[in-house]
């Protein structure tokens, strides 16, 4: 909540033309309104339009969401009931059901182990890239910063194959490191594109300082610049982390047996083509959804700046 | 490491390089540069640029699971085993898997293509319209912004698989969220999935809630490094609402909105989960986007290796095409990036 009224004062600010008058004061949200109000004078007829559209628009937003999470509440026999309503005999048998008479808590640790997998490698092999491409000029730069933007076209198809033959040579089919390195293929070109936008944003006199302090390129990237851009590692590992924790494709082709399976793809076996269990379904996508959306909310902000920094300057 | 970093730089500047003394230069100055950059160069070949030229090799050839194996083993009466090639072992077949896809002698392909095109073009048009018309209300000053925004970013925060079950659920056919919201307006409820177009329509819908939290907060981004005082000089200059959108918010936004539609479309044309698992192709595979038909192609049924890789080289290609063309379209524009 903080970070959304921060960023919100930092909006205002950039918008307002008359900055330099209140640089040093922080002024309220009411005294701001009025005085932009008093400029581009907006009569209620027009507030209530803003309003009622971005009322309409945050509802269409959180509506599922929200109907998900009350249906997880509810019996089968409400779940699948006809007539509309709310609430109806709360429960928490769901819950109950997928966290203990399911594999969901296997499903969550090989998602776990996965996603977590995948983005300590992503990070750990593209943090040094990111940094080269940002700050260095050496030949077969643009032709990786171009690499990086093709690999981001490549559709599931024409890698999941190869890779699955070369897993089922190797006798990875079936396996959790199997999963690692196919998600490796998005995830380092990824990581490397987002971190080098970070380190854009990161200005050069540190390492030139650095550098006349005696540092090396190495030492200046590892005690100079890796520090300062913590909290960019953090999103860019959080949004490899989540690409993981999500995907499909190679989960269904890759992993053949329940014990192994990743939640993405566990999930399904809620619901099959014949005698599907919604109520089921619902519980385990809230308990999916909740540690995933909070660190998200913290992280987006950052994330986006990162994505088309990188892909402007480059 | 440190002594052979400085050296470049303490090194007298030479007048009159000879070949292998610019070579030996460019080794001393970059070398930190290729030795930060190796490991994922290595990552990109072994990992994808290894399998991609097998990928295209074997669109060139008739693998699939059935003639997989290079010989045949049976058990012999002593208990050994006898191995023989395999007469039907999998070969080079040249162009024939191009040749059939794109005749529609197997799969659909033109119809697939066909369906992949609206589904991108109406999603990222959605996904930027909404997205923009989202951000600039944010960015007026009004009150609750902060709140308005957390919940309007929050379709982003849900994994996408989980998205595509909850709206798969909200258009069940018989108890989903949508059909009862149409009987108590009075209307027939629609069996969603029995119908190409609906059935398209629910995808798309997934999609657009979807795709719309990132461009909003993407041009919101946008938005706030456009100066304010361009706004306040147009007004006194008499400029209407209308043409101080036109005239400075579009174009303070050209270099953001071009790279979100470029990855926006990039993202939805691969998109794989929401056609996977909302309409899982239904009806009959009317509703199969490229990536999802190419797929189910190579993993359901006798598996197809080799068409699956025929169509994701075909996938590929209009994928660079279309960004060499926008790159392109970009750089005429005077935008160079």
């Amino acid at each position: 909540m903080s970070q959304s009224t921060s960023s919100g004062m930092a909006a205002s600010t950039a918008g307002t033309p008359a900055a330099p008058i209140r640089a040093g004061a922080t002024p309220t949200a009411r005294a701001e309104t009025t005085r932009r109000a008093g400029r581009s004078r907006r009569s209620p007829a027009t507030s209530l339009l803003l309003h009622g559209t971005l009322i309409v628009a945050s509802l269409v937003a959180i509506g599922p969401i929200v109907w998900v999470l009350l249906s997880s509440f509810k019996p089968g026999y409400a779940v699948q009931s006809t007539d509309l309503t709310l609430v109806q005999d709360p429960t928490l048998a769901n819950y109950r059901y997928v966290l203990f008479d399911t594999s969901f808590l296997r499903w969550l640790l090989n998602s776990v182990i996965v996603a977590a997998g995948t983005m300590g490698i992503g990070i750990f092999l593209s943090a040094t890239t990111g940094y080269a491409v940002s700050r260095f000029n050496f030949p077969g730069r643009r032709p990786l910063m171009m690499v990086f933007l093709v690999t981001q076209m490549f559709p599931v198809a024409i890698l999941i194959v190869p890779i699955y033959t070369i897993m089922a040579r190797l006798g990875l089919i079936n396996t959790l490191p199997s999963l690692v390195i196919a998600y490796l293929t998005i995830a380092v070109p990824f990581c490397s594109w987002m971190l080098k936008g970070y380190f854009d944003s990161i200005p050069t006199s540190l390492d030139e300082a650095a550098a006349l302090d005696g540092c090396g390129p190495f030492a200046t990237f590892w005690r100079v610049v890796l520090p300062l851009a913590r909290p960019a590692v953090a999103v860019t590992a959080f949004y490899t982390f989540l690409t993981a924790w999500g995907e499909v494709a190679y989960a269904s082709a890759f992993i053949q047996t329940d014990n192994q399976f990743t939640l993405a793809y566990g999930l399904r076996q809620f619901v099959p083509q014949y005698n599907p269990q919604w109520e089921y379904l619902t519980a385990a996508a809230v308990l999916v959804t909740i540690p995933a959306g909070l660190v998200f909310l913290v992280a987006q902000r950052h994330l986006v700046s990162g994505l088309t920094a990188g892909g402007t300057k480059g | 490491m440190r002594t052979v970093t400085a050296a470049p730089a303490s090194a007298p500047p030479d007048r009159r390089p000879t070949r292998p003394s610019r070579l030996r230069r460019s080794w001393d100055r970059n070398w930190y540069a290729w030795a930060m950059v190796l490991p994922v160069v290595i990552v990109l070949a072994v990992l994808i640029f290894y399998p991609l030229g097998r990928g295209i090799w074997l669109s060139f050839t008739n693998l699939n699971e059935a003639n997989q194996v290079a010989e045949i083993c049976t058990k012999s009466i002593t208990g050994g085993e006898v191995c023989e090639e395999n007469p039907n072992r999998w070969q080079y077949v040249g162009l024939d898997n191009y040749v059939r896809v794109l005749t529609g002698q197997v799969g659909r392909f033109w119809e697939w293509t066909g369906i992949t095109l609206i589904w991108t073009f109406v999603g990222v048009a959605f996904h930027y319209g909404l997205g923009l018309g989202l951000a600039i209300l944010l960015n007026r000053p009004i009150r609750g912004r902060g709140l308005y925004r957390v919940l309007l970013v929050l379709p982003w925060a849900v994994p996408a698989f989980v998205s595509a079950f909850a709206w798969k659920f909200i258009f069940n056919e018989r108890f989903g969220l949508a059909n009862s919201l149409l009987t108590g307006l009075g209307v027939d409820p629609l069996p969603w999935f029995s119908e190409r177009w609906t059935s398209l329509f629910t995808a798309i819908v997934t999609n657009v809630w979807l795709g719309v939290p990132f461009m909003m907060v993407a041009l919101l981004g946008g938005l706030q490094t456009i100066p304010g005082e361009l706004y306040e000089a147009a007004e006194i200059d008499g400029a209407s609402p209308w043409q101080r959108f036109r005239a400075i918010t579009m174009p303070g936004l050209r270099s953001t909105s071009m790279t979100v539609i470029l990855l926006g479309t990039i993202w939805t044309f691969n998109l794989f989960p929401v056609i996977f698992l909302v309409t899982e192709g239904e009806p009959a595979g009317e509703t199969e986007i490229l990536v999802t038909g190419a797929y189910r192609a190579a993993f359901e049924g006798i598996r197809n290796y080799s068409l699956a890789s025929t169509y994701g080289v075909l996938i590929l290609s209009i994928l660079l095409v279309f960004s060499v063309f926008y790159r392109r379209a970009l750089r005429k524009q005077g935008e160079v990036w």
